[in-house]
């Protein structure tokens, strides 16, 4: 078909139906259709745009039109290889669908986070090692080049032990692991890397990037969710949604059917239970109870650990080597075995309690949460007076320097100014002791401790606990498989935790100087049965991402304190000699940047102008809190407004229907009397009368149907309410009747 | 289109990547595995029977395999036979990248046992006998059955017409954070 010239509106309705196809073509695979109809409409839709994209580009710039549409093309090409692509990319994917099909959806979501945080660990490693540890490494000052670097002379000898590298002291503490390692040239190399503020740099990105990713997750998630209040839809939920398709395996799904009965089951009881709650002063006495021996817990092992650590710091002055294995890693070894054994013990005791499971099972990880914290920073405070007793040391060193400094020029004190410089081997100078160091060595150590306690707790616990269970069943009384002990479930929500609490240690290792990534442990889950209940870990679950969240933040506190409020250590590090270690930026801005950017700064930063603006934010978010909870209201008044709506048509319509039936009974009536009347006087009255019956009976039987009309299959409302356009979807048009599917 | 030929062409492969959310890999492994439900046969046909497609190890323990066959199959005489395209379309919708939109469509087509568009009591309580397995241990009793049926409609149906229409269901899923992960079949 030619087309001629077109005018330009019916160029402009063209290209609008154009666009409107093309649109149709991209969004077709989201229409409910078989796929014959999929296809039919795409063929109908491309030959259209075809047809008439040609006849667009007539006229003006056609050869541009045809080129761009060109370049879409295989733009859009691009992107479906590149979607390809990147999903054959992702690593793992192949053994998550099978641990989903094995196990179910919420087992393999615990591994999908595990695969997110290890993703994250991996790009903050990447640029740590990038931008840290490989210019030091290749630009820096080598090793044993300036005291820093240097093994000192009496520890010479015994520093390629293994057991002092395992303690990573030796030459593992003089390395690009640790902060002492770094030197505190401003600039190094030919590059002029600037090394002090690339370290402080990086120590901050690091800590702000898993903030930003963490939160944006969090809000990807609250925008799926919609938000809404997530108890409402109880009995919903797990008749639509609790199963789990991916299952292939009869066994899994066997267990599941069991799961889920017993979910409907308990369900209805605790539905019918909280009508009616008896004896509510034995229940809120043991739950006080039950709070009151839990903080007894709590306080007995920040207590144990804090003696613990006490304890340690008389031993390294007493010298370690006096000492066997369990001295010296008595504070890590304690601290796994609380964090191992407590939550045990929280699990006994809050069978006092009698809470619904999910309620118990929040109580639980609140509790473990605590135990956690408390251990940290227990830890932390113990390692703060640690670090008061090497800056005091670090003072009688200072002062020990100059007198030693003194002995060494002896002889040649005789000669004025120009002393000559005298060469000392490194590792014979007098070294103070590096706090930065021994706090990032102290993490370091407990962070493996923790993963080897783990490790043997899954040992012992579960795989040998499997296999004695196996091979025992055999000859045992009772049936081990189903009674006690059994094989233990996946417990993915206390995996999750370990993996949320490691991730928590690994951050305040590395706000501190340490710069060693270890990372999630990954333990092996072969002989555990999938969970019963249904618990999602993933990242669509909030809470989860929540207490991530708390956990960076309370772990960067402690590292934050120390940055701003304790001097670096004088000799070692990238920032020695400086009064606090945020000078670097300090310097940078003096040095690097034009003058006028350190005006700007500097009013910037003023409290002045910080205060009113952390006023704003904080008034912004009351301010988005309140409208959250009115448009909360509007949305239950709606829906009460479409409950009573409905209710209230279907009276009215029960009232109409009555009203048109007794018409007709009525209707009937007078038409039989007529009729019995006319038969009467069919004689007398002859055609007349019928012809008026009939003229009476067409009226009465017009006025039916017109009745009728007013009464179509579906109970709408006529002749009270202006006509207004019906059909699904619009307003006016009430849901929940039965309408004829859209073509 | 499928059947004889053991090769999907070039243009027909671009067609159902737009059509479907399934990505290339994915479209010629279903092509494969379609075919080899049927590679005894001399002759094989383009529609599959619906027990053979019952049998894929995917499908196997799914309560809902028989609807979900009956709701995807194009066959005039509604026996829950699938052409590779009722499979792809089958696929697709049990996709990863699906939207919430399609899943809720079927989901809501699956569980409406006598197609009348609606869920009504009788549709429920199939649905419960389905998810609570055939024997007689995990059933609900009737007392039960009735009380659950009365909660879940308590809960969904908005204008108390007695039935969860698609609107409503399509509310209540779109809340459920598990819906979309849940509603996975992948080969």
């Amino acid at each position: 078909m030619v087309v001629g010239v077109l005018t330009p509106e019916e160029l402009e309705k063209l290209k609008e139906a154009v666009d409107e196809r093309k649109k149709l073509i991209t969004t077709l695979r989201g229409k409910p259709w078989p796929m014959m109809k999929k296809l039919q409409t795409l063929k109908e839709s491309q030959e259209f745009v075809e047809k008439y994209e040609g006849a667009l580009g007539r006229g003006r710039g056609r050869k541009l039109y045809a080129y761009k549409v060109m370049m879409q093309k295989k733009w859009m090409k691009f992107l479906r290889d590149f979607e390809n692509f990147k999903t054959a990319c992702i690593p793992w994917e192949m053994k998550i669908k099978d641990i989903e099909s094995h196990f179910g959806s919420s087992v393999a979501s615990y591994f999908i986070f595990l695969r997110w945080m290890y993703g994250i660990n991996m790009i903050l490693f990447g640029l740590t090692f990038g931008l840290v540890m490989v210019p030091e490494a290749l630009m820096g000052r080598p090793y044993g080049s300036i005291p820093r670097k240097t093994v000192p002379r009496a520890d010479e000898t015994s520093a390629m032990d293994f057991a002092i590298l395992w303690d990573f002291g030796g030459f593992a503490k003089y390395s690009v692991l640790f902060y002492g390692y770094y030197n505190n040239q401003r600039t190094v190399g030919w590059l002029k890397f600037r090394m002090p503020l690339s370290y402080f740099l990086i120590g901050v990105g690091t800590v702000a990037y898993s903030y930003m990713v963490v939160i944006r997750k969090m809000a990807r998630n609250a925008n799926e969710q919609g938000g809404g209040d997530d108890t409402s839809f109880n009995f919903s939920w797990k008749m639509f949604t609790s199963w789990d398709y991916l299952i292939g395996n009869p066994e899994t799904a066997d267990n599941k059917f069991a799961s889920i009965t017993t979910s409907f089951k308990e369900a209805i009881v605790e539905e019918q239970e909280n009508r009616k709650d008896d004896n509510i002063h034995l229940t809120r006495f043991l739950r006080v109870l039950a709070n009151f021996l839990v903080l007894c817990c709590l306080a007995g092992s920040g207590y144990l650990i804090f003696f613990v650590v006490r304890r340690s710091q008389k031993f390294a002055l007493a010298g370690l080597e006096n000492y066997g294995w369990w001295e010296r890693n008595e504070v890590n070894m304690v601290m796994s075995l609380l964090g191992m054994f407590c939550p045990m013990l929280f699990d006994v005791i809050s069978s006092l309690e009698n809470y619904h499971p999910r309620i118990a099972l929040q109580w639980q990880l609140g509790r473990i949460f605590a135990l956690f914290l408390g251990n940290l920073y227990t830890f932390i405070i113990a390692l703060m007076d640690e670090i008061n007793l090497k800056r005091k040391e670090e003072e009688v060193i200072i002062a020990n320097m100059t007198l030693w400094q003194a002995s060494l020029y002896n002889g040649t004190l005789g000669e004025n100014n120009t002393t000559p410089v005298i060469t000392v081997d490194p590792a014979d100078v007098p070294r103070g002791p590096c706090w930065e160091t021994m706090v990032g060595q102290e993490f370091v150590r407990l962070i493996i401790s923790d993963t080897m306690t783990t490790y043997v707790t899954l040992l012992i616990g579960d795989f040998l606990r499997a296999f004695i269970v196996r091979f025992l069943n055999y000859c045992w009384c009772w049936d081990l498989e189903y009674g006690f002990p059994s094989y233990s479930e996946f417990d993915v929500s206390g995996n999750v935790l370990g993996l949320i609490f490691n991730q928590g240690m690994i951050c305040d290792e590395r706000a501190a100087p340490a710069r060693l990534h270890v990372p999630a442990v990954l333990g092996s889950h072969v002989l555990q049965r999938p969970p019963g209940a249904v618990f999602k870990a993933s990242g669509s679950n909030n809470f989860y991402m929540a207490m991530l969240l708390v956990i960076l933040f309370l772990s960067t506190l402690p590292a934050i304190y120390t940055i701003v409020s304790i001097p670096p250590s004088f000799d070692c590090g990238p920032f020695s000699g400086k009064s606090r270690m945020f000078d670097v930026i300090q310097e940078t801005l003096e040095n690097d940047f034009p003058a006028w950017f350190g005006m700007v700064f500097s009013y910037v930063s003023n409290p002045g102008l910080v205060l009113p603006f952390l006023l704003l934010m904080i008034l912004a978010i009351y301010y988005l809190h309140s409208i959250s909870k009115t448009y909360k209201q509007s949305n239950l008044d709606l829906k009460k407004k479409l409950q009573t709506q409905n209710e209230e048509n279907k009276k009215k319509n029960k009232r109409a229907a009555l009203k048109a039936a007794t018409e007709l009974e009525e209707a009937r009536n007078t038409l039989q009397e007529q009729q019995s009347q006319s038969n009467n006087n069919a004689s007398n009255r002859g055609d007349r009368r019928l012809n008026d019956s009939n003229g009476t009976t067409n009226q009465i039987e017009n006025g039916h149907t017109a009745k009728n009309h007013c009464r179509p299959p579906y109970p709408h409302r006529c002749m009270d309410r202006p006509s207004v356009p019906r059909g699904p979807g619009m307003p006016g048009y009430l849901p929940g009747l039965p309408h004829r599917p859209a073509p | 289109m499928g059947g004889s030929a053991s090769q999907l062409p070039k243009e027909q492969l671009a067609e159902y990547q737009e059509l479907t959310f399934l990505s290339k890999q994915e479209i010629l492994l279903a092509h494969k595995r379609f075919n080899e439900l049927t590679k005894d046969e001399r002759n094989p046909p383009t529609r599959v029977p619906m027990d053979k497609i019952l049998a894929l190890p995917e499908l196997k323990s799914n309560p809902f395999r028989k609807r979900i066959c009956h709701v995807f199959s194009t066959s005039e005489v509604k026996d829950g036979s699938l052409t590779f395209e009722d499979f792809l379309d089958l696929l697709s919708a049990f996709s990863d990248s699906a939207t919430l939109e399609i899943k809720s469509h079927y989901a809501f087509r699956i569980f409406d046992f006598d197609d009348d568009g609606t869920l009504d009591g009788g549709d429920l309580e199939k649905l419960v006998n389905c998810l609570t397995g055939d024997t007689d241990d995990t059933r609900l009793t009737q007392e039960e059955m009735r009380q659950l049926i009365t909660n879940i409609l308590e809960e969904s149906d908005i204008d108390k017409d007695g039935t969860v229409n698609l609107s409503e269901f399509q509310h209540v899923i779109s809340r459920s954070p598990d819906f979309v992960s849940s509603f996975k079949i992948v080969l």
